[in-house]
């Protein structure tokens, strides 16, 4: 049987749900039995590959890039996953939400020059970080922040055996 | 004494009683937001909606209705908990309810309820409103992004210590719990700083000051403890 073809990508989020990921430890010797990871902040490849079976995406979508590479994603994807809270409901960057968009960038790196205003060196900040569904279909949400290690695996090895994962509380709550 | 059925139980219940109180007596869960056992019901977030078979599965809130001879009840059904799992989506679209950096992260009933009904995510576009944080208060602050309106602290407030610090204002998504018609809670000449409204509060939106997420467990219990040892008024 060939492997599951896996990716993960990082958007506005901390890592912390990556890092909660590689928390998975001894575990993570039956995932790469199981999966190969074909894109991810931890390899290192540079473009986002086709054919793609499952993707993991931590963060909300907080600027330009993350928008196209959502959108990129999901057309080289069959099954795109909601990866923590962040991916879920926004979470800690939807903070800014409230306030104008140019309010933010301008109280942190002030008037003249403002990186993030507009498409340039850096990619333009959207005027609100959205959770991954305010833009494309998600197939599956596994919220946590982080999702613990134990929760990941649970929802992973539902996946990967071809189950629809559903998570049950304890291992559904947000926060 | 009536006899009523709850999910095909037969169950009795004292003149008087909601169908909640009688379904609770008889061990039946009921899921619940704004009801506080200690305080009138008020029916204000519809969490409790049960169907009733013999009034052509109207849904009435199980809080606040009476429990009557005859009725037969269903209170858990797969349309019972997606209309409870709808309300909740609204709940969290409505506010700021962001979990990860709540001091009530943890041990909060708005959070329960949400993991229990299954709402791993929500379909409703978030508004994301700019509310007011109230810190003016020595002991405790309020955070309105927090809030769904239940009303507990109002009831607390009004009907246990008797103050009637709070109140709301506005309407609809654009009511606020204010205290003395909208002075900064500290500036307050009611609050006795009991810290009932706090206690009685399910979510984080009212806190105790300079405590840890992890010390800040309320304690709504308190509130029928103490109405439950008051001496009952004839008349």
């Amino acid at each position: 049987m060939s492997k599951v073809r896996v990716a993960t990508a990082w958007f506005s989020g901390c890592s912390g749900c990556h890092m909660s990921f590689l928390d998975l430890d001894e575990r993570l010797l039956e995932f790469a039995g199981k999966a190969d990871l074909v894109f991810s902040p931890i390899v290192d490849i540079k473009e986002f590959p086709d054919g793609v079976d499952v993707t993991l995406i931590e963060g909300a979508v907080g600027n330009t890039e993350h928008l196209h590479l959502l959108q990129e994603i999901r057309r080289k994807t069959k099954v795109l996953v909601a990866f923590g809270d962040c991916a879920v409901t926004g979470n800690v960057p939807s903070l800014r939400n409230p306030l104008p968009r140019e309010d933010v960038l301008e109280s942190v790196y002030g008037k003249e020059g403002t990186p993030g205003l507009h498409e340039g060196e850096v990619p333009a900040l959207l005027p609100q970080a959205l959770p991954l569904h305010a833009y494309v279909q998600v197939d599956h949400f596994l919220p946590g922040c982080p999702p613990s290690a134990d929760r990941i695996w649970e929802f992973l090895r539902q996946l990967l055996s071809g189950q629809k994962p559903e998570l049950a509380a304890p291992l559904l709550t947000f926060g | 004494m009536i006899t009523l059925r709850v999910d095909g139980q037969d169950i009795t219940a004292s003149p008087g009683q909601t169908i909640l109180e009688a379904a609770v007596a008889a061990g039946i869960r009921i899921p619940t937001l704004c009801h506080l056992k200690g305080l009138t019901p008020r029916g204000a977030c519809r969490i409790c909606l049960v169907e009733v078979k013999n009034w052509n599965g109207r849904l009435v809130p199980a809080c606040a209705t009476p429990a009557e001879q005859g009725l037969d009840i269903v209170a858990h059904s797969q349309r019972l908990r997606d209309l409870r799992r709808t309300i909740l989506e609204l709940l969290f679209a409505e506010r700021n309810h962001v979990c990860a950096f709540c001091v009530s992260n943890g041990h909060c009933e708005l959070q329960t309820l949400a993991a229990e009904h299954g709402m791993e995510h929500v379909r409703f576009p978030y508004r994301f409103p700019a509310l007011p944080l109230d810190a003016s208060h020595p002991k405790y602050g309020i955070d309105h992004s927090r809030c769904v309106l239940c009303g507990r602290c109002v009831r607390a407030c009004s009907e246990v210590e008797g103050a009637m610090t709070w109140g709301f204002s506005g309407r609809g998504i654009h009511t606020l719990v204010e205290a003395d018609l909208g002075d900064p809670w500290g500036k307050s000449k009611t609050c006795t700083g009991c810290g009932k409204c706090v206690q009685a509060c399910p979510t984080g939106a009212l806190f105790e000051r300079g405590k840890a997420t992890s010390e800040q467990v309320k304690k709504g219990e308190l509130v029928a403890e103490v109405t439950e040892r008051r001496p009952r008024v004839q008349g």
